[in-house]
């Protein structure tokens, strides 16, 4: 071998190594660019877990909550006044404030600290008349700075959180009496404009009904829409139409089923707006195609032979069809049906447009409730000026996300497990 | 009331399956059935619901429109136009409801009694020719079921025909999407040109608000031009593509020719995951990470970068689609038949030659049927421009100012309460069916190319 050629070689072999190295930097990109992702969303999430209370001694005084009766009942302290006494609950924090700086105190919690009170000792009438300590949620600002979020450094008047405040903090947390603890209220409050005390649920029970209502409308019908074109009908233009029309719904942009939504659904059946009964229907337009789609590969993965042993022992098409053939696909036709389920969850653009993005306190009891959904609770909270909000994406993300993992592993099981192989 | 009809003819349904099957059962312990009982049963249950429920549904379909031009009939005379008909009819209804507040004359007062009598009526009416039709079906069947008639026939022309109408659901949904767009953008065209809607380079809708009454129609003619839209639209898609592209191709040529069994069985999933995390999560991480960390890049060079640029929106998106191209294309390299390779090999071509100078000449096809479907996808992707690329619609090609597309347009446009008939809102639905018309052209392009690459080798 002439000089030459051995160089040539060496040319096409490094091309070689340096085409495979191409193609396992992109794999690695790929693989980076998920985990940073991954990081990025956790660090910033995991705070939200945590829940900080500012611990305080309260004296329920029944002169200043205007009760008179001696013995008063649960009634009576329902009805008592509790603005004084957890406004001194307060102010007691640091005495040696002028009265007319009290606000600053009260902004350290959160503006429900009234009701927090009244709802300890609703629940521990016995503390009437004692001095007791009482845990307050702590505002939103004063969370971040406990968590270590909100930078202490610059400028008093570029700070939600004044100097006297982070002096209280500090003296405080020097007591102990700064408490952090399990953050159960994210998951059981509705939506609020207060970031320490927003919550999930109402978005989550959102979530729960949109995606019920999309499962009982696409699923009966994208099956039965599968097993006609799978097993009954005739091979003709109308039904190429029918396919042709199925693999090009699958692909339309979301946000168009959303103008669907609105232009149909609202504006000509006259749907209550904002409720996850429009949503999910919205949703199981979206969701139809794919699971046709899904029912229709896992009907043709069923043997010819199960089919014709059927029709040879006398059944009639009908008989084959639901009585063999279509138990044996449904499990592919599931794990297809939550993975379409799982896209739906994950829908943001369509929700909007049909009005679920209102703000909603409460938390739907029904699908004709007004409601949001955790995609769409995202959006509306990443849009929030508040710092204290970007941690609740960050932990709201990380429930969606945790959702989404299960809902794929039910799919994977339930393909692994139940699917038969013909060999 | 409806719900408690629905039930009761469903009930009756659930009921007489037991009744024909008992019946046939009967007959059977004397003579030899030509079906088995349990269709009997079942052809009872189809027809005592079927024709109840499809009467049922027909009449709750038109008893409105019937109901409301009794109403208006009155008003005839008076020579009003469609909206105030609109207008009066819906107070009637809030005051027959009890929900109006507002002035009531005795006109008004007298229809609002007159809905009530005929709403009455026709619910009377409803439910006894609902139950008529049910009571007179269902005795019709019971009393054809005789030892001798094929029962089994008739259930399954029925069953089949459900399953037609299910099939028919999908073409429904085209249909409703496709009049839905056009009824609204069609009268969205009746006040803004076609014209200036195509080719116009100023797009400003906030500007057409006017309280009360019709907007001037000069502003109109200059505050709907599309061409920022468009130009943003695929001024993006492009970004996106410009990661997508090389990253998702090499991947899957990677996967499909290089990766050993054990690598491909982790990574490919694991990619795929990209493709499964919501497009919200990614408008938060293309918004809160990538946007600035794009802007203090640019600030560095001494670059001017909008906080929200295209850029960081369009980079995020090329992140979300690498694994459609990546699973794509390398479904369509392993479709390459080995004989084409082992030729190639036989001439002595490297590895890399090989899929160089054979195998992607011959999945070319395939992949460029696959890039076009991710770029349909990145011209409809919609919460990532939203949240990271800014809402003015700015006419640039330079990606690190912010620009919107047409989906976040839409998005801004119906966000809160919409006011049909409003230009603005028609706009979004004229803006809705050119994002349809585009990705369905893009759609039909990719999956004829992918369909006749299939039939190639197949």
């Amino acid at each position: 071998m002439n000089e030459a050629k051995r160089k040539l070689l060496n040319k096409r072999y490094r091309a070689e190594a340096n085409f495979k190295l191409f193609g396992q930097i992109a794999i690695g990109l790929a693989l980076l660019f998920l985990a940073v992702f991954m990081y990025k969303i956790f660090s910033k999430g995991y705070t939200a877990f945590q829940k900080t209370w500012i611990v305080t001694e309260v004296h329920y005084d029944k002169e200043l909550m205007l009760i008179e009766t001696d013995n008063p009942s649960l009634e009576d302290l329902e009805n008592a006044d509790y603005y004084d006494i957890a406004y001194k609950a307060m102010t007691r924090l640091d005495p040696s404030l002028p009265e007319e700086d009290d606000r600053q105190l009260i902004q350290m919690v959160a503006f429900t600290y009234e009701q927090e009170v009244k709802n300890h000792l609703l629940k521990n009438p016995s503390l009437l008349g004692k001095i007791a300590p009482i845990r307050l949620t702590a505002s939103d600002d004063l969370d971040q700075v406990h968590k270590g979020n909100y930078p202490r450094d610059i400028p008093e008047e570029d700070r939600r959180v004044n100097d006297y405040q982070l002096k209280i903090y500090d003296m405080l947390n020097e007591r102990g009496d700064i408490l952090s603890k399990f953050n159960l209220s994210f998951f059981t409050n509705p939506d609020s404009r207060e970031a320490e005390l927003a919550g999930i649920a109402s978005s989550f029970m959102g979530t729960v009904f949109s995606i019920l209502v999309c499962l009982a409308f696409s699923f009966p019908i994208a099956v039965l829409a599968a097993i006609y074109l799978e097993e009954f009908a005739p091979k003709n233009k109308f039904t190429d139409f029918i396919e042709v029309n199925i693999n090009n719904l699958a692909a339309v942009p979301s946000i168009v089923f959303g103008l669907l939504g609105l232009g149909v659904l609202l504006a000509v059946f006259n749907l209550p707006r904002s409720t996850p009964l429009v949503g999910g229907i919205t949703l199981s337009l979206m969701t139809l195609p794919t699971i046709i789609i899904a029912a229709r590969a896992s009907l043709k993965a069923v043997p010819p032979s199960i089919r014709e042993a059927a029709l040879a022992m006398g059944a009639s098409n009908m008989q084959t069809t639901m009585h063999h053939t279509v138990p044996l696909s449904m499990p592919g036709t599931l794990s297809g049906t939550i993975i379409g389920l799982a896209q739906a969850l994950g829908e943001t653009a369509p929700l909007i447009l049909i009005g679920m993005v209102a703000f909603v306190n409460t938390i739907p009891g029904t699908p004709v409730d007004p409601a949001a959904s955790l995609p769409v609770q995202i959006y509306i909270w990443s849009e929030s000026a508040e710092r204290g909000f970007v941690e609740k994406v960050s932990a709201c993300i990380m429930v969606l996300l945790g959702f989404l993992i299960l809902m794929n592993l039910a799919a994977q099981i339930i393909r692994h497990k139940f699917e038969r192989k013909w060999n | 009331m409806n719900l408690v009809l629905i039930s009761l003819i469903l009930l009756l349904g659930f009921s007489s399956y037991y009744f024909g099957r008992k019946k046939a059962t009967i007959i059977q312990s004397s003579q030899r059935l030509t079906a088995l009982p349990k269709f009997y049963g079942y052809y009872l249950a189809i027809w005592c619901a079927a024709p109840a429920l499809i009467i049922f549904s027909l009449w709750s379909v038109f008893e409105p429109t019937i109901v409301k031009n009794f109403i208006l009939a009155d008003y005839l005379d008076q020579n009003l136009t469609k909206n105030e008909l609109q207008l009066i009819y819906t107070k009637v209804k809030a005051l027959a409801l009890g929900t109006y507040t507002g002035d009531i004359n005795n006109f008004l007062d007298n229809s609002a009694g007159k809905y009530i009598q005929i709403k009455n009526m026709a619910n009377n009416a409803k439910i006894v020719i609902v139950l008529a039709a049910l009571i007179l079906s269902l005795s019709y069947a019971y009393q054809s079921i005789k030892k001798n008639n094929r029962m089994r026939e008739p259930v399954e022309i029925f069953l089949k025909w459900v399953l037609f109408t299910a099939s028919l659901a999908a073409v429904l949904v085209t249909i409703g999407i496709v009049f839905s767009l056009l009824f609204e953008a069609i009268r969205f065209f009746q006040s803004v040109r076609i014209f200036d809607f195509i080719f116009g380079t100023h797009w400003y809708p906030a500007k057409t608000f006017v309280r009360d009454g019709q907007p001037d129609p000069e502003l109109m003619k200059d505050a709907f031009g599309a061409v920022p839209l468009f130009a943003g639209t695929f001024f993006i898609a492009f970004i996106a593509m410009c990661v997508a592209i090389p990253v998702g191709l090499l991947s899957g040529i990677y996967l499909a020719e290089y990766a050993t069994r054990k690598v491909r069985k982790y990574a490919k999933p694991i990619i795929e995951i990209l493709a499964g995390i919501p497009t919200v999560v990614y408008g938060f991480f293309a918004a809160l990470t990538v946007g600035p960390f794009v802007k203090e890049i640019g600030n560095s060079l001494g670059l001017e970068v909008s906080s929200e640029s295209a850029l960081a929106a369009g980079a995020v998106m090329g992140v979300m689609i690498i694994p459609f191209i990546s699973s794509l294309s390398d479904d369509v390299i392993s479709a390459v038949p080995q004989n084409l390779r082992d030729g190639s090999y036989a001439m002595g071509a490297t590895k890399s030659e090989t899929i160089k100078k054979v195998i992607f000449p011959a999945a070319l096809p395939g992949i460029v049927g696959s890039i076009l479907l991710a770029v349909s996808r990145a011209v409809g992707e919609t919460m990532i421009v939203v949240m990271a690329s800014g809402l003015a619609a700015n006419l640039t090609a330079n990606p690190l100012e912010s620009t919107s597309t047409i989906t976040a347009q839409i998005v801004v446009i119906l966000i809160g309460d919409q006011q049909f008939g409003d230009p603005k809102t028609q706009a979004a639905f004229a803006l809705g069916i050119s994002l349809f018309v585009v990705t369905l052209f893009l759609n039909v392009i990719a999956l004829t190319v992918v369909k006749k690459y299939r039939e190639k080798y197949e």
